[in-house]
């Protein structure tokens, strides 16, 4: 179970990140190498020679990409403590669609708010909130998506929290006043430790989105 | 006995790797054909996420996306498992699952419905690297998930038919057995296989499914270059 541990990641990474809470959650000891995308280290590109991307984690020298999947591992080798994902199969199933969901839609529709013209960045702000909202709804009144327990939909989600900041300041998107439910669902988890310690400053982030943009947006 | 459902259409690659799961697991289940061009609502009410096909009821409860689907079953018939005990195979199979649904798949569909030319050319090449990924794979192995058919079969197995659908509407030819000569192998073993080549549409009818989207696509593109 144990054994060499060594996560590939960027520090902004949203994906990067669900893996770091995760190692956390079962408080596995792991050796983090930063990695500069712009030139991608030769372990990178030998670990992750299809996708070529982060995170990576080794474990014991074998690479597991792709950061649910990578997740998904780490809950079922480390499976003595704080289970991310439920055991009821049904609950489980619900679970792996909900951060599909964050995959396919949260993540692609916050992507297209970065889109080179007005009025299609307008459309992505819109559809970005409207994700959010959906959301909202399977959250309900629950104080975790995993229900009393902190779990697998939240290591997939919370991430993105760490951007919320930057589309505030950056695109006007009030996150908060739209979905305060949601809001208070990610200040919740940031009370965790597991959560907190991990989670990069929310200015550097701001900076690092704003300096990134200007490749994708004009002025 | 468990109840058992499935709302899925008789084409849809994502759908028929569903049953393909349950026939294999000797689940029994009633399948209940959705006209996709006129959604109904029992799909509405049991998907209005994403108001698509397949879903899966059991005792009245939906799943939807055809991966989750695929691991529901894993975990609730333990008979024939399809994904690897071990969690490092698990993710091998996932990872490759992904692979073959986010990007040959797509890479497949796009060398299809591209017009002759440049471009076309190049999609039918990168879509051949996508399948040499895949042959390296299968190599010296009967399925992709060993000596019987497993989950990440059942994620690759639109390549024997709805491949060749695509390859005829495109006018291209990926699957060469010369060049992959594995993966040609595994795909003549899979669809002889008698619960897949149960629930395989024929090749007409993906032809047909494939000529209305492609040419669909292809106007859209006339439209708006």
């Amino acid at each position: 179970m144990a054994g060499e541990v060594v996560l590939l990641n960027f520090w902004p990474s949203t994906f990067g990140l669900r893996v770091r809470i995760a190692l956390a959650e079962k408080g596995i000891k792991y050796e983090y190498k930063e990695e500069d995308l712009s030139n991608k280290s030769p372990l990178l590109l030998e670990m992750n020679p299809i996708i070529k991307q982060i995170p990576v984690l080794i474990h014991n020298g074998k690479p597991v990409c792709e950061s649910l999947l990578i997740v998904q591992y780490i809950d079922e080798v480390w499976n003595d403590k704080s289970p991310l994902l439920p055991s009821d199969p049904c609950q489980r199933a619900q679970a792996r669609f909900w951060a599909d969901f964050v995959d396919k839609k949260v993540y692609v529709a916050s992507r297209k708010v970065w889109r080179p013209k007005r009025e299609e960045q307008e459309e992505g702000k819109k559809e970005f909130l409207e994700t959010l909202k959906t959301m909202e709804g399977e959250l309900g009144d629950k104080p975790y998506f995993g229900g009393e327990t902190f779990g697998y939909v939240d290591v997939s989600f919370i991430p993105f929290y760490s951007w919320f900041h930057a589309y505030k300041v950056l695109d006007n998107i009030n996150i908060e006043a739209e979905c305060p439910k949601i809001d208070a669902w990610a200040k919740r988890c940031l009370q965790k430790e597991t959560v907190a310690k991990n989670f990069p400053d929310k200015k550097k982030v701001y900076e690092f989105v704003a300096q990134t943009r200007k490749k994708y947006v004009s002025a | 006995m468990a109840e058992v459902k499935l709302i899925g259409t008789s084409q849809s690659l994502n759908c028929i790797r569903i049953e393909w799961a349950l026939k294999l697991k000797g689940v029994e289940y009633e399948l209940i054909e959705e006209d996709l061009l006129n959604k109904s609502p029992l799909l509405l009410k049991y998907n209005p996420v994403h108001k698509k096909v397949p879903v899966l009821l059991h005792h009245g409860k939906p799943i939807a996306e055809s991966h989750v689907i695929l691991e529901y079953i894993d975990e609730t018939w333990k008979n024939n498992p399809l994904l690897p005990e071990d969690p490092y195979e698990r993710s091998m199979a996932r990872f490759w699952a992904k692979f073959s649904d986010e990007k040959c798949i797509f890479g497949v569909y796009e060398a299809a419905w591209l017009e002759e030319g440049e471009e076309k050319q190049k999609a039918i090449q990168s879509a051949q690297e996508l399948l040499a990924i895949l042959e390296m794979q299968i190599e010296g192995k009967k399925y992709f998930g060993g000596e019987v058919i497993g989950f990440l079969d059942l994620v690759v197995g639109w390549i024997p038919r709805w491949l060749n659908a695509m390859e005829e509407v495109g006018s291209i030819k990926l699957l060469d057995a010369e060049r992959f000569p594995s993966l040609h192998e595994w795909s003549q073993n899979f669809i002889a296989n008698p619960v897949i080549k149960e629930c395989i549409p024929p090749q007409e009818k993906l032809v047909n499914y494939f000529n209305f989207g492609i040419s669909y696509r292809r106007s859209l593109a006339v439209a708006k270059p």
